[in-house]
């Protein structure tokens, strides 16, 4: 049995489709981005910020009216184009105004096409993949340095860790024993130009990283207790980086955009959002 | 004979000083430590060196998280790798960020010697030049490295410091360093040379034998290429006959290449390049090389004379 009430995951299951309702509004006004790994690593993300710990205290510790808190937990978004999503969870936390989401790739505004310092709660800019991991071990190794206790989450997307850099960071992190560093696997099977397994392959995925010395959790990221039961695990291991490899569905949560490749990099028309809200009602 | 230093073994020693003073200093290396001489560093804070081995790419992204949260992060390996490889890294994840990360890489230009092409960067400044942001340090000899190296602490952002392997002359009597403003090192109306890197102490030779010819040379150690001190270069165009330019790098968006964007704008003169000529390196002794590439003073002495 699970260690969370029904009215918790029923709480965060609305958080995840209202986040999803944001994400599909702003990039509908953007006119361009990428949907599809925006919903899928939302319920991962949302659950991150705003789910509990068994202990009932806050997993993601931050505070957005102090977004520079040096005690704060990292959060780096590896797979960078998937912003819409990040933008939408800041804005619900309240580190912008939610009104700013529908300036998003317009000029001057906060919310850039990819992830950029400009944005309150975004420490490092991504975008150029595969350089994420890295940029979370380097967090990592100045929590060691400083004797702080906060954690590094790092989102990374599946086709994303094709990149070499992903590799030679895994290699490092476990070399440095980041055990307050755990990398998250968007893992929906969808990369621009196809099925992962057609374009190239990552698996055995779990056996790639288990040889590069890492703890490693395999779950469903849409199963909240799935999730939950691994940021409740993932804090417990000492000496090691822990990955999460979450089973997703790009596009999650809007029933033409599941596994249609075509919405990785495509936003939806007027008459595609407004189907598209209406099943996130 | 004028004293000979290694570069990289100052920058090992300013790297000491400065972890006793700043406990926020953090160094990178990729397997190369004991010829960048960040193991004088790793061997004082060990708990402040991270080796990642080899895998520059890596260790530049690290730095930039190392940089998000308060250090200042100093990164060393081979010119070739530091801007080569990791490239994308440095324009996308350290410069666009604006980080406070400090590349310094040794080994840059021809004199690097008989390891051959692949480990002579000549176009190390051209990839970093082009970057906003990055703001460029090419010292002369060793003692100008001690100020680069404060220099690059001392300013907030991400800096890149070139620094040779072979044993650099000291150039005498420099005035004092001023970051972003070149060191006039002699007077002279007839032409001018301006030099960065080995190439100053070479110019100053050429300056030498020229002046028992009775041709007066201005001689200037243009030691920073980002920002370029504009105003000497313009001056120099004005009050001169024409300008060489000497670099221990390719003519391609180098040295050169900076000087003449600053006077195709504002005082079209004669220029002529002293440096790498779309060319690869290539195995020898420093020396040899300096001669097979033409970049000994008495190349820049034709120089001058073919400018007057």
């Amino acid at each position: 049995m699970s260690v969370y009430p029904e009215t918790e995951i029923k709480r965060l299951a609305e958080k995840a489709k209202h986040i999803r309702r944001m994400i599909i509004e702003m990039l509908a006004k953007a006119g361009s981005g990428h949907p599809g790994g925006s919903l899928s690593a939302a319920d991962l993300v949302t659950c991150l910020y705003f789910g509990k710990f068994s202990s009932g205290e806050p997993i993601f510790r931050h505070n957005p009216k102090d977004p520079t808190w040096p005690e704060r937990d990292r959060f780096h978004l590896s797979k960078g184009h998937c912003c819409p999503l990040w933008y939408a969870v800041l804005a619900e936390c309240g580190y912008f105004p939610k009104e700013q989401i529908y300036t998003l790739r317009k000029l001057g505004s906060i919310l850039q096409g990819h992830p950029d310092r400009r944005t309150p709660g975004v420490d490092v800019a991504s975008g150029s993949l595969g350089q994420g991991l890295s940029v979370a071990l380097g967090m990592s190794l100045a929590a060691k340095i400083d004797k702080k206790n906060y954690r590094v989450y790092v989102l990374l997307g599946d086709g994303e860790i094709q990149e070499g850099n992903i590799w030679e960071a895994a290699m490092a992190c476990s070399h440095y024993r980041c055990d307050n560093l755990t990398a998250i696997v968007d893992y929906n099977h969808y990369q621009i130009d196809g099925r992962v397994e057609e374009i190239m392959n990552l698996e055995p995925l779990t056996e790639k990283w288990r040889a590069f010395g890492w703890y490693v959790l395999e779950i469903d990221g849409h199963n909240f207790y799935q999730i939950l039961d691994a940021y409740n695990t993932v804090v417990q291991i000492k000496e090691k980086p822990q990955v999460i490899i979450a089973h997703t569905i790009k596009g999650k949560g809007v029933s033409f955009m599941e596994n249609v490749v075509d919405f990785h990099g495509r936003v939806p028309t007027k008459e595609e959002a407004e189907r598209a809200l209406k099943e996130l009602e | 004979m004028p004293e000979l230093l290694y570069q990289r073994d100052i920058y090992g020693k300013t790297l000491v000083e400065l972890g006793r003073e700043n406990k926020d200093i953090v160094v990178l290396d990729a397997d190369l430590s004991g010829s960048t001489r960040t193991c004088l560093f790793a061997k004082e804070f060990p708990e402040r060196f991270f080796n990642f081995g080899v895998a520059e790419q890596n260790m530049m992204a690290t730095a930039a998280g190392l940089a998000s949260c308060g250090k200042i992060v100093f990164v060393s390996t081979f010119a070739m790798f530091a801007t080569g490889r990791a490239w994308d890294q440095i324009r996308n994840t350290i410069c666009y960020n604006n980080f406070n990360i400090k590349i310094v890489a040794s080994h840059a230009g021809i004199t690097v010697g008989p390891d051959g092409s692949s480990h002579q960067a000549l176009e190390d400044i051209t990839l970093m030049r082009v970057i906003p942001n990055m703001k460029i340090i090419v010292p002369c000899d060793g003692p100008q490295t001690r100020d680069a190296v404060r220099t690059a602490y001392r300013i907030e952002g991400p800096f890149y410091i070139r620094l040779g392997r072979a044993k650099f002359p000291t150039v005498e009597k420099k005035p004092e360093f001023i970051f972003g403003k070149a060191q006039i090192l002699r007077e002279g109306t007839d032409a001018t040379i301006i030099a960065c890197g080995l190439m100053v102490y070479e110019a100053m030779k050429a300056a030498e034998s020229l002046e028992k010819q009775n041709i007066q040379v201005r001689v200037i150690n243009m030691h920073t290429l980002k920002p370029l001190d504009k105003e000497i270069i313009l001056d120099s165009a004005k009050k001169t006959k024409g300008i060489v330019v000497c670099e221990e790098h390719s003519v391609i968006g180098g040295l050169a290449c900076a000087v003449d964007d600053v006077l195709t704008e504002k005082y079209p003169c004669k220029i002529i390049r002293i440096g790498i000529h779309n060319r690869f390196g290539q195995s020898a002794e420093p020396e040899e090389l300096l001669r097979e590439y033409n970049l000994l003073a008495e190349d820049i002495e034709r120089a001058v004379k073919k400018i007057l």
